[in-house]
């Protein structure tokens, strides 16, 4: 009863810990550099901020439909789930791990605005650690799946991190993309971009777009049980093909793609172009509507 | 950041086999970490917050709590982001609570 009615709580508004259990099979997760060895940050501490028992990351094993799996949960309100030495350190850790000890897959429930500016270098370097463990996992034959579906979205050096996964799993509620848009703002002036439109950054970074453009392979409601039941599916289906022949072929697709959709500014002008009967009403629609609409209208990327 | 520590005397017993966390370190929020300690009816807490100059209102708070609750040989320590002293009175009540239903 009480393990049915967490499950269908918001992941959104989960903690990373709560993610966790939310989504793996109950009693079986086995934390790595758990809070009571108090691993702390020491780029924060030199700077006299506040500090968290576990660095802002959750990481550990676990069964998710009886599979051993290894999860990651970033923990996106203590500095926006940003990427310090610690917690890269723990990420990338458990990529190693899973070389060695060959789980059905990694999970990583991403919520973070990238690399953890307070430590400069260190992130920057543990962003690119966790990138080179992930591919070694890959090349080891371990699906790495992303989960993007909390309020910090995957920015910066995390969403890199997240489009390098075999899988991504998104709700409505996330948001994937490179630069956030208050950086775009900054950099680039509100005429470019005005992140204080809502609507305007999901259209261009949410679930709905991603999950459009393919970049994320499931839309899923913003409940835990949803998407437990779409990564328990994932986990019992053959893992995508990254022969070289594959990774060319979505280069290509890709390259195509900036010419094709070089004028559209909007999620928008995406849904135009893929044949969405109301493009402006996409954004309103519920999950399984919008599901069922782009499996009869699918984005067509001409290829050159 | 201010960093102190708390020493509490209490009789009664505490049993965590587990170490608990409650709570997240954002603004206007902390985390909680209970763990069994070998002191006998002491308790001591770790305060690390950025609210510098609360140390009388932290030992108010904590001075309640332990009138409440079975602490002795309980180690307890804290990372503060500015909370209110009701918000850290229910965040140690619910680590307390957690530690309990863990252990049965």
């Amino acid at each position: 009863m009480n393990a049915k009615r967490l499950n269908q709580a918001s992941y959104y508004e989960a903690s990373a810990r709560a993610r966790i259990a939310g989504l793996v099979d109950a009693g079986s997760f086995d934390e790595f550099c758990p809070p009571a060895l108090q691993q702390t940050s020491p780029h924060l501490a030199l700077l006299d901020a506040p500090l968290a028992f576990d660095d802002g990351v959750v990481v550990g094993s676990a069964r998710m439909d009886n599979r051993p799996i290894l999860i990651a949960a970033q923990e996106g309100r203590f500095n926006g789930g940003s990427v310090g030495e610690v917690h890269g350190a723990k990420i990338r850790g458990l990529l190693i791990r899973a070389v060695r000890e060959k789980p059905a897959a990694v999970i990583l429930l991403v919520d973070s605005g990238g690399v953890r500016l307070h430590e400069a270098n260190a992130g920057l370097i543990a962003i690119s650690e966790i990138m080179r463990a992930l591919l070694d996992a890959q090349a080891a034959g371990i699906p790495v799946i992303a989960v993007v579906g909390g309020s910090c979205g995957a920015f910066g050096g995390m969403g890199i991190v997240t489009r390098m996964c075999d899988v991504v799993v998104m709700s409505e509620e996330g948001r994937l993309s490179l630069s956030g848009p208050e950086v775009i703002e900054t950099v680039k002036g509100v005429g470019e971009f005005d992140a204080k439109d809502k609507a305007l950054v999901w259209r261009t970074t949410g679930g709905k777009l991603r999950r459009t453009l393919g970049e994320a392979a499931y839309l899923v409601d913003d409940n835990l049980d949803a998407f437990r039941s779409t990564l328990a599916e994932i986990l019992g289906i053959a893992r995508p093909d990254n022969a070289l022949a594959a990774l060319k072929a979505d280069q290509a697709a890709l390259t195509a793609r900036r010419s094709t959709l070089a004028d559209s500014a909007d999620g928008l002008d995406i849904w135009r172009r893929a044949g969405f009967p109301a493009p402006e009403q996409v954004p309103m629609l519920d999950t399984d509507t919008f599901n069922i609409l782009l499996a009869a209208h699918p984005l067509e990327l001409a290829h050159e | 950041m201010e960093h102190f520590q708390i020493t509490l005397s209490n009789s009664a017993r505490a049993d965590i086999r587990q170490p608990v966390l409650c709570g997240v370190v954002s603004s206007g929020n902390l985390e909680v970490l209970m763990m069994q300690s070998d002191s006998g009816g002491i308790c001591t807490v770790d305060v690390n917050t950025s609210a510098v100059g609360f140390r009388d209102v932290w030992q108010a708070v904590l001075a309640d709590f332990n009138e409440r609750h079975a602490l002795g040989g309980m180690k307890i320590a804290i990372n503060d982001a500015g909370a209110t002293p009701a918000v850290v009175s229910l965040r140690l009540r619910q680590a307390y609570e957690s530690s309990r239903s863990e252990t049965q």
